[in-house]
């Protein structure tokens, strides 16, 4: 069966991959174009682990089927840093010890950073209703939602 | 996953229903959220999904007169940003933001959750009593029908092969109304409703009701008006004993199953607490002149 | 917070540095099983039963075989016969089954193909036929007259008399100490209750994830998400009759276990289809296959009576105890037993506990395992008898906790540990003495865990810089690494962050145990301490040669070779420095240190959690919780405090959502978040960890385990925070809205 032939912009950079018309976005940005930072907890966008976010929108990618992704642009885990420089999320994150096996860590900085673009001064009643949609079973979500509101104080300072 | 499936992206209405006729097994999608669980836990893979996202009409929010037009796929998480609609509806449009995560409402929509016929869906009973038509387009052209008539059982609708709803019409509500949706879930969030409580009060300038519709999900087969409820208003004040008699009412109309998210006695006890308290919020709203829009 | 017993300054041990993983965590680029991807490799996928038992009549791989991209296809043929007698039975029989299957979800055959579709479409064409057997789902009806027995040689051990018929017990363990009939003479309260409780999983975000590459040469690579390879590489070489040395485990990062990783389910498989094939293979589940094939805790029912005197004093305990194994023995049983009556002094006991097999999957280890729910059943209990007798609970938890010298239940005093510091850092809290709102109540409950030590090495290596590398055996699991790192550093006076924690594969470190016990920090660490310690011996025999002296005039100070004899004045002589001239004073510095760890010392926590309950509904919110809990002594306080809260968030969802629900086939009805309800963000409160710190003595640093306690109370305290604010006594799992409106409005006060 012939391939979809898919052209966006992944990250900031140009991208193509073919894939298949049922294969979701979650497959192809991890078997296609190679970036397995987004992961597949559930695989029905219960977990939120394979978040990403196209065209302004925070997605679960395993619910997104690939071919959607035609003239998107796709941000990734991946796309976080700018060069050596990590977000500050990134940082919260590694300085609030908001990671434990760091399998979910990846969703929940995309979605972090999707929250803190929508609404940079959140309570912490809205960071964890905004997060509600990624699951973490190793941290009771404690650090992570104080490191995500220790980013907003970042990014409100700089 | 997937793979067999080929996908399709018409542009227009027109486009969307020649690609339904070509392809009996072609399915149409909005967010895909329930769908692509349901396939990946068995349900048969169609042949086309076919994407109605990029078709403007059906992501569109518009007012047109007295008359609010919402694109059958529009994103939930639009629906909420809008202010118009959240000042006209609050109950439905809360209802929309409770479906699902951040992610889910990036995809969700009212299409989407009325045509994929779930007893449990959380915007139909706000639909309901908001008295929403559906505009549906098909091989026949287009048509339009109460919200109420489309889902006529847990996955089946009254759309007939290679129709698809296009866009939902709501009226501006009359002076001093509101509505209200209340679901129970036994997480705070990303569960579904194990009872879902809509209501719409119209009040007189005295603050006596005129008008009110109350509708239940996740209690039935499908969509459960409680006319008695409302009859039980109207004419008095939305408190004390006609509240009282809302709940019995709501409990009364209540048809609910035993199933893995709750028992049957329970889902009835609750379906007559919310209904009471989604009555007592739309009241309060409706009593407030700045709600309105 | 933290309350510290008067301690040795340390350097780095009790610092935050940010671990040495977390890079590669942050930015997407850690790579977990599913992540690997090797060239020409194939995607294999499990078929499995859709039968809760069943006698497989036929197996039919013929159209499977001759589709499109498939290049192997096993069954259980393909594995050695396997013997009842033989310790690995349960665990070969369960990773693919022979002859019967035991549950829903069961492996029957497996299936290798170029594309995952291919191997999907495979699977679905192996035909299998199925002779279906009435199935005992729950310990009922296990245990009925008349049940189906599931396994024709389980003789049930421990039985008095020995057992003469098969039956589904596999295993009776009896405790006792002191007069049961005495004791309960003597007092002046006596309470008995029964209990029931759910299996429910671990819940690791994780799903099982290996890719297995197999040679001509007959050897094969293994890279997989697991929490002890050394297992990985003995239980496939059990499985496939293989020699262990054929085998490399490479660890990939682990996302999750909690104890679900403790044991195997697709290697084996992946090395059989990746040698008939000659490529390699990668297998990856499905969360529906996680939840249907892989690791439940047993469900339980428990029935426990307490005696006490009026002055609080216990004077009396019976337990009997039901844990439901799955569809194999397991150790629910013996480690309820054992931890039943652990936490307090109470002269007279008995305890029997059976394990029992049913038709669900084979259950696995979870945090602590069994002990939330002995806990569940005593500190309700406890809490019930402080009420009757008008003591406070919290008193009366201090008036009976065991504390150094006190006989355990297996007999063996306790050395020094902290649930008397634990009971009073929760006493001190502001927490403690807060003010509830409307329809909120408050819940004390203590845990606890013995913690293991086992086998564990670890390598040091000295770079030409004179930075370091510590490569050990345990996987990391929640920052282990970084805690390996602080002590290596504290004993070798470096930089943690020059020091690189490493988890080696099979063939790079010595032999090491499954991280599990909570044993990783203590067990593990104590090797890299005694590396350290033989490399600081031998960076002082490096330094004498330098300095031309002896090595006995030579200490080791803060992080330098320090001259203490009396032939004048010689700089010190830094690692790096040492590092430097390595060549010309005996060649590249390495140390290793193996052991077999004892005195891992038991871990207690006291938890306090304040809920609020919807009266009308019977929705119970968690508003705030403190968890204290001894670490003995914190070597990265950041992540003792995340395993205390990632404990209680875990014991809380068991408490009110968490269970397995099967229809009347025996087919699991949640297998996905959606249904099975694991608590998201929004459910829970700030956790905060009051770390307790009362050393071990059998620890160079003073640790205990921590990954486990932390689970333990919170289903008591919320219990006891519901019957706080309702008045209704819960005693079944979940206490979920439907059974908590059930105990507010139909049952006057409990939940039947």
């Amino acid at each position: 069966m012939s391939r979809v032939h898919v052209t966006c912009t992944i990250n900031g950079d140009p991208a193509e991959f073919l894939c298949d018309g049922g294969q979701t976005l979650l497959d192809a940005l991890r078997d296609e174009a190679g970036l397995t930072g987004a992961k597949e907890g559930c695989g029905t966008g219960d977990c939120g682990a394979c978040s990403v976010v196209m065209d302004g929108r925070l997605l679960c990618s395993c619910l997104v089927l690939a071919p959607e992704a035609e003239g998107a642009t796709i941000s990734t885990v991946e796309g976080m840093a700018a060069g050596d420089d990590l977000h500050p999320l990134q940082q919260c994150f590694l300085e609030g010890a908001a990671l434990q096996c760091g399998v979910c860590t990846p969703g929940f900085l995309v979605a972090a950073k999707a929250l803190l673009d929508r609404n940079p001064d959140p309570t912490e009643t809205e960071v964890r209703y905004g997060l509600a949609g990624n699951l973490c079973r190793c941290t009771g979500y404690d650090k992570i939602v104080r490191s995500v509101l220790a980013a907003a104080q970042t990014v409100n300072e700089s | 996953m997937l793979s067999a499936m080929k996908y399709a992206s018409p542009t227009t209405v027109a486009e969307a229903v020649d690609l339904l006729g070509a392809e009996p097994d072609a399915r149409v999608y909005a967010g895909a959220t329930d769908l692509i669980p349901q396939i990946r836990a068995g349900r048969p893979e169609p042949a086309v999904m076919v994407d109605l996202k990029r078709i403007e009409r059906l992501c569109a929010i518009a007012r047109r007169g007295s008359t609010y037009t919402v694109g059958a796929a529009t994103p939930t998480a639009d629906i909420c940003a809008h202010d118009g609609l959240a000042a006209a509806f609050p109950g439905l449009v809360e209802a929309s933001g409770l479906i699902g995560s951040d992610q889910i409402q990036s995809r969700s929509s009212w299409g989407g959750n009325l045509a994929n016929a779930s007893p449990a869906a959380d915007t139909p009973p706000s639909l309901i009593v908001n008295e929403a038509r559906a505009v549906i387009a098909g091989p026949a052209g287009e048509r339009t029908v109460a919200a109420s008539a489309v889902a006529t059982g847990p996955g089946a609708t009254s759309l007939s092969g290679g129709e698809f709803i296009v866009e939902f019409e709501l009226d501006e509500p009359p002076a001093r109304t509101a509505d209200a949706y209340l679901r129970l879930i036994p997480r705070t969030e990303m569960d579904i409703a194990v009872v879902g409580a809509a209501a719409r009060i119209t009040l007189d300038a005295a603050g006596t009701v005129a008008a009110a519709a109350v509708a239940l999900g996740a209690v039935a087969p499908t969509v459960v008006r409680v006319p008695d409820a409302e009859v039980a208003l109207i004419g008095r004040r939305p408190s004390g004993d006609a509240l009282v008699a809302v709940e019995a009412a709501a409990a009364a109309a209540a048809n609910p199953i035993d199933d893995k998210r709750g028992t049957a006695a329970y889902r009835r006890q609750v379906a007559g607490v919310l209904a009471r308290r989604a009555v007592a919020i739309a009241a309060e709203r409706a009593s407030q002149p700045g709600e309105q829009s | 917070m933290t309350v510290t017993e008067s301690k040795p300054r340390y350097k780095y041990v009790g610092t935050r540095p940010v671990r040495h993983d977390g890079l590669e965590k942050v930015t997407g680029r850690a790579r977990f099983a599913a992540d690997l991807n090797l060239s020409g490799q194939l995607h294999g996928i499990v078929v499995r039963s859709p039968h809760a038992h069943a006698r497989i009549v036929s197996i039919d791989t013929s159209k499977a075989e001759a589709m499109d991209g498939v290049k192997a296809v096993i069954t259980g043929d393909d594995f050695p016969a396997v013997d009842p007698s033989n310790r690995n039975y349960d665990m070969c029989v369960n990773i693919m089954a022979r002859h019967k299957v035991f549950y829903e979800g069961h492996a029957v055959a497996a299936v290798a193909a170029s594309t995952r579709d291919q191997a999907r479409a495979a699977a679905a064409a192996i035909e299998v036929a199925y002779e279906v057997l009435p199935a005992a789902m729950t310990i009922d009806e296990a245990l009925a007259p008349g049940a189906p027995v599931l396994h024709d040689h389980m003789m049930t051990k421990g039985a008095d008399p020995p057992a003469t018929e098969p039956s589904n017990v596999s295993d009776i363990t009896r405790f006792a100490a002191g007069d049961l009939d005495a004791g309960f003479a003597e007092a002046d309260l006596v309470i008995e209750r029964e209990y029931t409780t759910k299996p429910v999983h671990q819940g690791y975000i994780e799903p099982h994830a290996c890719v297995a590459d197999t040679g001509q040469d007959g050897h094969t690579t293994i890279w997989c998400s697991s929490q002890g390879h050394f297992n990985v590489r003995s239980s496939s070489a059990a499985m496939l009759g293989w020699e262990n040395t054929r085998i490399r485990v490479i660890p990939a990062e682990i996302g999750g276990g909690f104890g679900g990783k403790t044991t195997i389910y697709l290697e084996p498989l992946a090395v059989a289809l990746s040698a008939k094939a000659g490529r390699p293979v990668k297998m990856v589940m499905t969360r529906d296959e996680v939840f249907r094939a892989t690791g439940p805790a047993p469900g339980t029912k428990l029935k426990v009576k307490l005696g006490a005197r009026r002055d609080g004093t216990l004077v009396a305990g019976d337990a009997y105890l039901i844990y439901s194994g799955g569809a194999y023995a397991g150790s629910g049983g013996l480690l309820g037993a054992m931890t039943v009556f652990e936490s307090y002094n109470i002269a007279n006991f008995g305890v029997e506990s059976l394990n029992v097999v049913v038709n669900t999957a084979r259950s696995a280890a979870y945090r602590a395992p069994a002990a939330p729910l002995t806990a569940f059943a005593i500190e309700t209990m406890l809490d019930e008898i402080a009420t009757e007798l008008g003591i406070d609970a919290l008193d009366l938890r201090l008036a009976n906790a065991v504390a150094e010298g006190d006989p355990s239940t297996m007999g063996f005093p306790f050395a020094r540990i902290g649930f008397t510091e634990c009971l009073e850092a929760v006493r001190d809290h502001p927490h403690y003495s807060a003010p509830l709102g409307p329809n909120q109540g408050r819940g004390l409950a203590a845990g606890y865990w013995f913690n293991i030590g086992e086998s564990s090495s670890a390598t040091v290596n000295l770079n030409e810089d004179g930075t370091a590398t510590v490569v050990t055996g345990s996987p990391d699991i929640g920052g282990s690494r970084a805690s390996m790192a602080l002590m290596a550093a504290e004993e070798l006076g470096i930089d943690p962050l020059d020091i690189r924690p490493v988890v080696g594969d099979t063939e790079a470190v010595g032999f090491t145990d499954v991280t599990e016990g909570s044993r990783a920090t203590f067990a593990t660490g104590m090797a890299v301490v005694e590396a350290c310690r033989t490399m600081v011996a031998e960076l002082r025999g490096r330094a004498a040669k330098m300095m031309g002296t002896d090595i006995d005039d030579i200490d080791w100070v803060d992080g330098q070779a320090v001259y203490t004899g009396s032939d004048g004045d010689k700089a010190p002589l830094s690692v790096a420095a040492i590092c430097a001239k390595a060549k010309r004073t005996g060649g590249p510095l390495t140390a290793t240190g193996s052991l077999e760890a004892h005195g891992a010392g038991p871990g207690f926590a006291v938890h306090l959690c304040d809920v609020e309950v919807d009266p009308e509904t019977g929705v119970v919110r968690v508003v705030r919780y403190t968890a204290s809990q001894d670490a003995g002594t914190a070597i990265h306080p950041s992540y003792v405090e995340g395993q205390i809260q990632g404990g209680v968030a875990q014991g809380v969802g068991w408490a009110l959502n968490e269970e397995y629900i099967y229809d009347s086939d025996g087919v699991m009805e949640n297998p996905g978040f959606l249904d099975y309800r694991v608590p998201v963000a929004s459910d829970l409160p700030m956790i905060d960890a009051v770390i307790v710190e009362v050393p071990n003595p059998a620890h160079p640093y003073g640790v205990r385990g921590v990954g486990e306690t932390g689970i333990v109370p919170p289903i008591p305290a919320v219990a006891n925070a519901i019957n706080d604010a309702t008045g209704c006594r819960l005693r079944n799992l979940p206490m979920s809205p439907v059974r908590v409106l059930e105990a507010i409005t139909a049952n006057g006060g409990s939940d039947g």
